[in-house]
């Protein structure tokens, strides 16, 4: 392990002027430095420019994550947060996590980025068996966005908080333009540089959040609930983008959600339920659980409650659908063949 | 206890650079004992609307009259303790405000701040945390031990130690998983009929404000959009769509049977039984052609 140079410019700050305001700003933005390294990707000491080579032409269904019998137990509970957790995360796949509160779908994505290591069990991400002295390796090719648009806003700019990320690793300013700029028109943000982050919606700081993330180039990117504090019209504009950037960039997408009609729309779903595994399969699979999915606290989505409430009322259908439009192309096909 | 605002408007930051109008021209009624919702984008004034509910915030211009209190731009307001105790505001992710050693003192914060003794305070507490349906034994626990969702009706039960006649809720289900959301949201039903509440509910949730509210009040750029009952919100979809707002899922769903089908059905339906009969009515039509 080495130490990334670090720019002229990175402590543009310490050029102190005397005031008592700025030792507060200084001190702001060390503290939220500090969360910031620890969570978006720590690779404060990393090398910054040798990308881990041999990855790049593996076939599909190759997996990137592959977690075997890991538990794990927080210092301050009784119970396991995780019970003897075994999966596999495949490359380019959009893995939804479900689970009630307090599944582990959480636990499980802070293991997945080192930010808690597990009691037993090992995390391999591409290949790298996570622990202490690999940790800052593996976060280079994990991503992840959190819940709250709010607390992981750390520039005082759309594009100073893009930067952050590439600063910490010491990418020269060159190269930053230009990954900020491009990462920032993935998400559709590139007309909002400079805009502070109080003019920006919940949906838009969302995006400009997965911007910092792509412009680190992850492999695999985690979004922990990342959309659970938005209105609908945001909701739908990170997922859309999501949905965009995993057809354009080759990323495996794990999103942890209570959302349902998100979770439909993912390739594979995983059910949590009290720390374990419960249940795993397509999303046609996992909802004909159906009545089962409300007792473990979660919900049906709306095509499926209402394929079924049709059935009961005697309208012949083949299967409980997932999509509203498929269920009505139905009911019209058997309405016009009649 | 009725409240008013009679042509509300609010500017933030009034005669500065900075000033922002934040809404206008809002007359509201919220009728004793009624369950109101506001809905609107982030964005759209609701935040600001509820402000003024407990006179958080003073109106720039217009009246809003909360019982026999009138707040107006005119004269500085004293005394609001009455107003806050008998608004009860439960704003979002209230758990962030939890702060005393055990789940007792934090219910009794509240009400002893108003004036209420030790002993009646911890009354209270028993009473309330069995409302929002927790065991007694957690009064003695400390809030940080619970989980989410029981940290978050610990400080439900703080605003209703303070018996509120009237309560207001700012997006009372944010985080939540599906059970907890609708676990919540039942709690405060029954509570609103038990109690007698005024229940004003701010929401994203079309599902929700259509289940539960007598009325919903949409907000957008800062203005009354629309106000009147669920049938009448929801009779044309097509008005909140063009503003980004969602419907019920039951209203899209019978908006797409009726696009595809190229004929209304006979009514607006709001539950999934009603619209199910209606798609049953509609394929049974098929047959008679």
């Amino acid at each position: 392990m080495r130490f990334a140079k670090i720019p002229d410019d990175f402590f543009p700050w310490l050029k102190y002027d005397g005031s008592l305001r700025q030792i507060g700003i200084i001190q702001l933005k060390l503290v939220l430095m500090r969360e910031k390294i620890f969570i978006h990707t720590g690779q404060f000491c990393a090398a910054a420019n040798e990308a881990p080579s041999g990855r790049e032409d593996k076939p599909m269904k190759e997996p990137v994550v592959k977690i075997e019998n890991i538990s794990f137990k927080y210092d301050e509970q009784e119970g396991y947060a995780l019970k003897d957790l075994s999966l596999q995360v495949y490359d380019g796949e959009w893995l939804a996590i479900v689970g009630h509160n307090g599944s582990g779908k959480s636990t499980l994505a802070k293991l997945m980025n080192g930010l808690q290591y597990p009691l037993e069990g090992t995390i391999e991400i591409c290949g790298i068996r996570l622990n202490k002295e690999t940790v800052w390796e593996t976060r280079k090719l994990v991503g992840m966005v959190f819940q709250s648009p709010d607390n992981q806003f750390v520039g005082t700019t759309v594009q100073d908080d893009v930067a952050f990320g590439l600063e910490n690793n010491g990418v020269p300013r060159g190269e930053m333009v230009k990954r900020v700029i491009a990462s920032l028109e993935k998400v559709h943000m590139e007309k909002f540089l400079d805009q502070e982050p109080h003019h920006l919606s919940g949906g838009q700081k969302q995006r400009v959040a997965i911007a910092g993330v792509l412009a680190l180039q992850p492999k695999i990117i985690i979004l922990d609930e990342a959309t659970s504090m938005l209105d609908p019209r945001g909701r739908e504009e990170v997922l859309e983008t999501i949905r965009e950037l995993k057809g354009t960039n080759q990323l495996t997408v794990i999103s942890i959600t209570h959302d349902l009609e998100e979770a439909a729309k993912a390739d594979r779903i995983i059910v949590m339920n009290r720390g374990r595994l419960y249940k795993e399969g397509t999303p046609e699979e996992i909802f004909q659980m159906d009545e089962e999915l409300v007792e473990l606290g979660l919900d049906i989505p709306f095509s499926v409650k209402i394929s079924k409430k049709l059935r009961e009322k005697g309208i012949p259908l083949d299967k409980f659908y997932l999509s509203e439009e498929e269920l009505v192309a139905q009911l019209w096909t058997s309405h016009s063949s009649k | 206890m009725d409240i008013s605002l009679q042509q509300v408007e609010y500017r933030y930051q009034a005669n500065t650079p900075f000033e922002t109008l934040a809404i206008q021209d809002v007359s509201i009624d919220f009728p004793s004992g009624q369950y109101y919702a506001i809905i609107g984008h982030t964005g759209s004034g609701k935040s600001t609307v509820l402000q003024h509910l407990n006179a958080i915030l003073r109106p720039t211009k217009g009246i809003v009259q909360i019982g026999d209190r009138t707040v107006t731009n005119e004269k500085k307001q004293k005394n609001l303790k009455e107003i806050r105790r008998r608004v009860g505001i439960v704003f979002q992710f209230p758990e962030h405000q939890l702060f005393e050693e055990t789940v007792e003192k934090d219910i009794c914060f509240g009400p002893m701040n108003f004036g209420v003794s030790e002993e009646k305070a911890k009354e209270l507490a028993r009473k309330t945390i069995k409302q929002v349906g927790l065991p007694e034994e957690i009064l003695s626990k400390s809030p940080f031990d619970l989980s989410g969702g029981q940290m978050r009706r610990v400080a439900i039960a703080g605003v209703l130690a303070m018996e509120p006649d009237v309560l207001v809720l700012d997006e009372p289900t944010a985080g939540l998983d599906p059970r907890g959301r609708r676990e919540i949201m039942e709690m405060f039903y029954r509570l609103h009929k038990e109690r007698n509440l005024s229940t004003i509910l701010v929401t994203h949730s079309m599902e929700d404000a259509a289940r539960y509210a007598d009325k919903i009040v949409i907000m957008h750029q800062g203005r009354v959009y629309k106000e009147g009952t669920a049938e009448e919100i929801f009779a044309s979809p097509e008005g909140l769509i063009e503003l980004g707002l969602d419907v019920p899922e039951v209203v899209r769903f019978q908006q797409k049977v009726e696009k595809t089908f190229g004929k209304k059905l006979s009514k607006i339906c709001l539950t999934l039984d009603e619209l199910t009969d209606e798609i049953k009515e509609l394929l049974r039509g098929g047959d008679r052609k």
